[in-house]
């Protein structure tokens, strides 16, 4: 799967397990499985797998995750649609408030013109949607050299670099 | 007024790069148009009935002469030689085309202007006290918090995809002129018990559908704390607002569903977390940021003059103005005037190209080239001289801007309506019209006095219906226009909601129900009493009896069993 990290594409091998179908196994290798499953099938899991990762949308609260930040290497925020904007709250609580120094990866309706904002709310590895050209993306990280307030990626707001 | 730096102008000329290529994405096909929209919108681009419509920001609607200029400038160039200013104290252009919008928007960047945050589901332009800084009953000048207000929010990369739109106001004066109860986030600079200043933060209050006259979640907040409190506000708002229906989606709903209480305690306990943080604001920031609102160089001795009084006397159109388009200034010799931008046959707010630089000029002459833009949709010229008055009448005489009619039943106001806005159900712009046909005796006007005449187009409310004396609510009943009149609404310091008064009632009858309702108070009113104490004292049944004489009072009916 080819995604933007640190602001280059790269290729990941990180598969996305968008519903849990009972019938099939778990895809092979890294899987970013929904919370709820995760959660449910903790024990087994743990025992199964060395590395973890769940995707959360903008309904599970990031409270619910707090206990379990050391197991994840990767936390998927889902955006079902881009102007659901609650994702952006979810990655600087997880990032600022609870310290998760893990992947932090937009997925869902990941658009050129959000990674900017996305980018400062602390995350920094974007699936964008599927007829999107990554390397067109790329650009909109150099939308703005300056920004007013302070966010996940600069604690410092610009007042106090005026002085 | 605020000065930008390289910072600012960095960020907005950065900006007008950015809209100019997402414009060319667009065009080219690149963007669709779903995808277009938000970006668009949060540049305060709309696409209207006849085409896109422009909304620019006037921080606290505070214009310098220069800005001013420019604005004529953009409507002469790209647009049709007018623009419209707005209940929000800012400015729109009707009529430009798309492909133009950049270049509009690099003109105002030349001077220090921008689109941004007009639109869209974001915090839009922070509006204020249009008496700020001059004002007599000012605690204190709330405009260095409303530009700390205004940087915080631009760009705010968390908050840009709010469940709805935020608006915030603030005042620093005991009487509120900015209709602060009404908005998602209200501050009142207040004084506490110690003699400190802080903001007493009232959240939830709006218009629309569902009105609401906002809850105090804090009486006092230290100014240190202003920005972790509104970002601890806007954090659970941003979390907790309902997505799934754009009716419900504004924070009112929010505060309303969960209760005042429950509200304040989340808000507190997110505040909490990050009181502490990055945001708390130092002295040196706010003091950097008062220093660009500083009295200008008064003449001590303006009030020696006599020939504004000698004028007052001998020239009777003068005196009738005086007694109208005047504002009390805290230093004495000087007023802040007001001019109407609500001439007979002139759709509420507008201003011409020659107008607006002819307003610009006057105002590097007499007022120091600062302007406001009011939130009924007027400007004030807010430091003249009072031996500068009769002057000034004359030359905004020249330009019919001289209409003596403030806070009179002309002085009405009015949102764009069907003629220009896509959402509206009905003209308001004809009614404003009928209205001023109706009531052309000056005397009558003067004799009727304070009232406040407000009106929608349609249920989002963007001309405050529910707050106005006389309330006026375009509606669409089969394809046809009608209107809802509501009385004894306010968006001052009583704040309420009107009530309705019965049923809608057709398009040609408007003006004259509105005359109707005036005969009840001229009958009614003892002494001083405006419209609005008339009402309050005597209740909406007489009212209401003399508009629909022939139905049976069926409510009241009920309400005596």
């Amino acid at each position: 799967m080819r995604i933007i990290k640190d602001k280059k594409i790269i290729d990941d091998d990180w598969s996305l397990v968008r519903d849990i179908d009972s019938s099939a196994p778990l895809p092979d290798g890294n899987v970013i499985l929904p919370f709820m499953y995760w959660q449910e099938n903790r024990d087994a899991l743990l025992k199964q797998n060395a590395t973890h990762a769940v995707w959360i949308d903008g309904d599970i609260e990031t409270e619910k995750l707090v206990s379990y930040l050391e197991y994840y290497a990767l936390i998927a925020l889902d955006f079902p649609v881009f102007k659901d904007g609650r994702s952006y709250t979810h990655a600087r609580l997880l990032r600022e408030r609870y310290g998760f120094k893990g992947d932090l990866r937009a997925i869902g309706e990941v658009l050129r013109d959000q990674l900017f904002f996305l980018q400062r709310c602390g995350i920094d590895s974007y699936q964008l949607r599927e007829d999107k050209d990554a390397e067109d993306a790329l650009k909109g990280f150099e939308d703005f050299t300056v920004c007013y307030q302070a966010a996940a990626d600069d604690v410092v707001p610009v007042y106090k670099s005026r002085r | 007024m605020y000065k930008y730096d390289n910072y600012d102008q960095t960020i907005v000329d950065e900006r007008v790069a950015q809209f100019r290529d997402q414009t060319a994405r667009f065009l080219a096909g690149q963007l669709s148009e779903e995808e277009f929209r938000p970006l668009r919108l949060m540049n305060g681009l709309y696409i209207q009935r006849y085409a896109p419509m422009l909304r620019v920001a006037i921080p606290y609607g505070l214009l310098s002469s220069q800005q001013l200029r420019m604005l004529a400038h953009i409507s002469r160039k790209y647009d049709k030689h007018y623009a419209h200013f707005s209940t929000r104290q800012n400015v729109q252009f009707n009529w430009p085309a798309l492909e133009t919008v950049p270049d509009i928007l690099a003109d105002l960047a030349r001077v220090e202007m921008h689109a941004i945050q007009t639109s869209g589901n974001d915090i839009r332009n922070t509006t204020s006290d249009q008496f700020a800084g001059i004002a007599v009953d000012e605690l204190e000048d709330p405009r260095p918090y409303c530009e700390i207000i205004r940087q915080w929010s631009t760009f705010h990369p968390e908050f840009s995809f709010l469940p709805r739109k935020f608006k915030i106001a603030v005042t620093g004066a005991v009487h509120d002129r900015a209709a602060v109860k009404v908005h998602d986030i209200g501050l009142f600079l207040v004084k506490n018990d110690a003699g400190e200043i802080g903001f007493n933060v009232v959240v939830g209050g709006g218009l629309g559908r569902t009105p609401f006259i906002g809850p105090s979640i804090r009486p006092f907040l230290e100014k240190q704390h202003l920005l972790s409190y509104l970002e601890a506000i806007l954090r659970v708002y941003n979390r907790f607002g309902r997505r799934d229906n754009i009716y419900r989606a504004r924070i009112k709903i929010l505060v309303n569903d969960l209760g005042k209480e429950e509200f304040t305690r989340q808000v507190e306990a997110e505040w909490n977390h990050i009181k502490d943080s990055v945001l708390k604001l130092d002295q040196q920031e706010i003091e950097r940021m008062k220093s660009f609102f500083t009295a200008p160089d008064y003449d001590q001795n303006a009030a020696e003059d006599n020939s504004f009084e000698a004028a007052e006397k001998s020239n009777k159109a003068f005196a009738t103005w005086v007694k109208r388009n005047l504002f009390v200034h805290k230093i004495a010799g000087y007023k802040a005037v007001i001019i109407s931008l609500k001439a007979p046959g002139i759709a509420p707010g507008d201003a011409t190209d020659e107008q607006m630089d002819h307003i610009a000029d006057l105002a590097d002459h007499y007022s120091y080239g600062e302007i406001v833009v009011t939130h009924d949709q007027n400007l004030v010229l807010p430091n003249v001289k009072q031996a500068d008055l009769f002057d000034l009448w004359q030359k905004l005489s020249a330009k019919h801007l001289a209409t003596a009619n403030i806070g009179l039943l002309t002085d009405m106001i009015c949102c764009p309506g069907l003629d220009f806005c896509s959402l509206a159900n009905a003209g308001s712009i004809p009614i404003a019209n009928q209205i001023n046909e109706k009531f052309d005796d000056i005397d009558y006007l003067h004799d009727i006095g304070d009232i406040k005449i407000k009106m929608s187009g349609c249920m989002n409310a963007c001309g405050h219906h529910h707050v106005g004396h006389i309330g006026i609510l375009g509606v669409s009943k089969k394809g046809e226009e009608f209107y809802q009149l509501t009385l004894g609404g306010s968006s001052e310091n009583d704040a309420c909601l009107g009530e309705r008064l019965g049923p809608a009632v057709a398009k040609k009858e408007v003006a004259n129900v509105i005359a109707r309702l005036l005969d009840v108070y001229v009958e009614q009113r003892q002494e001083e009493e405006r419209f609005l104490d008339t009402f309050r004292r005597i209740g909406i049944k007489p009212f209401k009896d003399r508009v629909y004489p022939k139905q049976p009072v069926k409510e009241e009916a009920c309400a005596n069993h």
